[in-house]
């Protein structure tokens, strides 16, 4: 009788709640160890402005707590700067991946943002957040599991603005077929690539017919090659709404520049806010991780004195890093600890409901570590 | 009691259905390319080894993996392995495999060891561990067991002295120990353990301690012990959940290996690999069995389970970690099931039962 053998069956799998271990992962010899010519695996470390040395501090903490192989390369650069320091980019180049904290941009002024040089400079065209619910953190919307992938170097983005007479300034948006192709291709592979099941492209082709219009096109074009993914079009102020009242009917979305801004944050706002939400970008050659959605990641001057900085956001950033290192047994051991922490509830900042410092929630992760 | 029995087995329908339904927020931002297709060797060799490997692409097919096989025919009469095969591994690092079986004496060398010795695989790894639905008499077994693979007993250097006199020649090295240590490291386990009989061996399997020794005080973090082998095959038969990962020679591993998929479940279940600096050939982890025996090719009801789960191993290696989570998943499920099991189960379903069982569960 299947009834009489469920009990003693559930009680051995409860029991077996904690993450079994037999995931076998046979690595390449030497992949644990510095390089052939003993060099160690480095990543670029960038602190950045406001509460980004707060947040970094937190994950160089834990990757020491958990001897991880990665060492980092540390640079001081400032949102004010004239240009973003030659030796950092080099640092880049040859290390491949980076980790930061967010760079201050000045209002106005015709300072460009040094964040987005960085991403042209590097081509880094993707950039990826995933929002979804984390236990023991209630919200308003449940099922919230959505990849915003975004259009990281063209767009609105472009920076070409002029002023055609006193009075009156252009701002251009350009969109092309190539920077439309990849972001749809990337998207596409991602979905593939984690067993998702649907890509929704975000737009407003009803008003810029031509521009938005070759972006849909180029989703289009991919999307026929993947044909067991489901793929559908939204405008985006619909998109805006359907994200606030049924969130759960988005898996993976698609977006040029600018929305992909407003979408992620707004997705990363639902499911708890930018403070844990965790996200990074991608091109050809590099990968730069850093807290997912953009809002918030300077801080403010008080949560700077205070130390009460949320570092959850980049903690699982540099997860995500692990994995993109391929170092899966230690990007898991690091979640792990910290959705602990999430669920246990007892040490979070003020974002969250909480009053904790940033010290005090990397030594809850650094414990739940240990366990 | 009625009611609490019915209630319990809708919890645990429906702690299934999440325990075993993957949690979706595991994020993993690939690089661009990282989707597009591999090519993998396939060599379905001899006895059951086609029927587990056509398993193996049913399963692939249906999950549209991003790999494709260039299949080989390779006998294990055959005087060497061909060189468009080796060629084709070279080629792709990466090769799946059944077994190949070895005529007994007459000078015949094993092919499945020539093909490491000539990749220079040399490590070969089995985890042995309990699968929930299969029980076994043992519990808490979750062994990983690290074999060297291109020396020590199977050098194949031995040479009659005189008449009736066979000197067989052993050596050791120390990249293995490195491996072991370097594995548990990056799969975050606790102990080594080494297997060795230098009380008798004391200058072979000594030098073998000794690499392992000076590999272990590299990494103060993971726990280290040395343990005999007659004394390893009794403690495996009665306290095996003391062991964690476990380095050793060739032919302690062996043994060591398959005593251990025993006590787990059987050769049949296991998964398993062979690594080198530049290649990676998986097949079913522990060796016993893995041609079969002629019945259970004629009555097709070989067990796929093994290297399923190897290549689930081998997706990983790959990179494609979201596609061996689903497989690795699936192939879980119908074991937890226990509608299909093969005959070294306890069951008597034909290959194809358990295959179209597994594509099922894929969905």
């Amino acid at each position: 009788m299947a009834t009489t053998r469920s009990i003693p069956l559930l009680k051995r799998l409860i029991a077996r709640s904690q993450p079994s271990r037999s995931v076998t992962y046979m690595h390449r010899p030497g992949a644990g160890s510095p390089r052939p010519d003993g060099s160690p695996r480095q990543v670029t470390l960038i602190p950045g402005d406001g509460i980004g040395p707060l947040a970094t501090n937190a994950v160089e903490q834990v990757m020491e707590a958990m001897h991880a192989p990665v060492y980092f390369e540390k640079f001081e650069v400032h949102g004010n700067m004239k240009k973003f320091p030659e030796e950092v980019l080099d640092s880049i180049r040859r290390n491949k991946v980076c980790i930061k904290g967010g760079l201050a941009t000045p209002m106005g002024g015709g300072v460009s943002s040094l964040n987005v040089f960085l991403r042209k400079e590097l081509d880094l065209y993707a950039s990826l957040v995933n929002c979804f619910n984390m236990k023991g953190l209630p919200t308003r919307h449940d099922n919230v599991d959505i990849v915003v992938i975004r259009e990281n170097t063209e767009g609105e983005y472009a920076g070409l603005e002029h002023e055609v007479v006193p009075g009156v300034v252009e701002s251009l948006k350009v969109i092309t077929k190539f920077c439309s192709e990849r972001i749809a291709s990337y998207a596409f592979e991602y979905a593939y690539l984690n067993n998702r099941k649907k890509v929704t492209a975000v737009h407003k082709a009803n008003i810029m017919k031509l521009a938005d219009g070759l972006f849909l096109e180029a989703c289009r074009e991919v999307a026929q090659k993947y044909p067991d993914i489901q793929y559908n079009e939204i405008i985006v102020d619909n998109c805006c709404m359907q994200l606030v009242s049924r969130p759960e009917q988005f898996d993976v979305m698609v977006t040029p520049n600018l929305y992909g801004n407003l979408v992620a944050n707004t997705a990363a706002g639902i499911c708890g806010g930018t403070g844990v939400m965790p996200g990074g970008n991608v091109g050809a050659e590099h990968a730069v991780f850093e807290q997912g959605a953009s809002a918030g990641n300077v801080g403010k001057d008080s949560m700077v004195k205070k130390k009460t900085a949320n570092p959850v956001a980049l903690l699982l950033s540099s997860a995500m890093m692990l994995r993109h290192l391929q170092f899966p047994s230690f990007a898991d051991r690091l979640e792990n600890a910290v959705q602990r922490v999430i669920l246990d509830g007892k040490v979070r900042t003020k974002d969250l409901g909480g009053s904790n410092t940033t010290q005090e929630v990397v030594d809850a992760v650094i414990h739940a570590l240990a366990r």
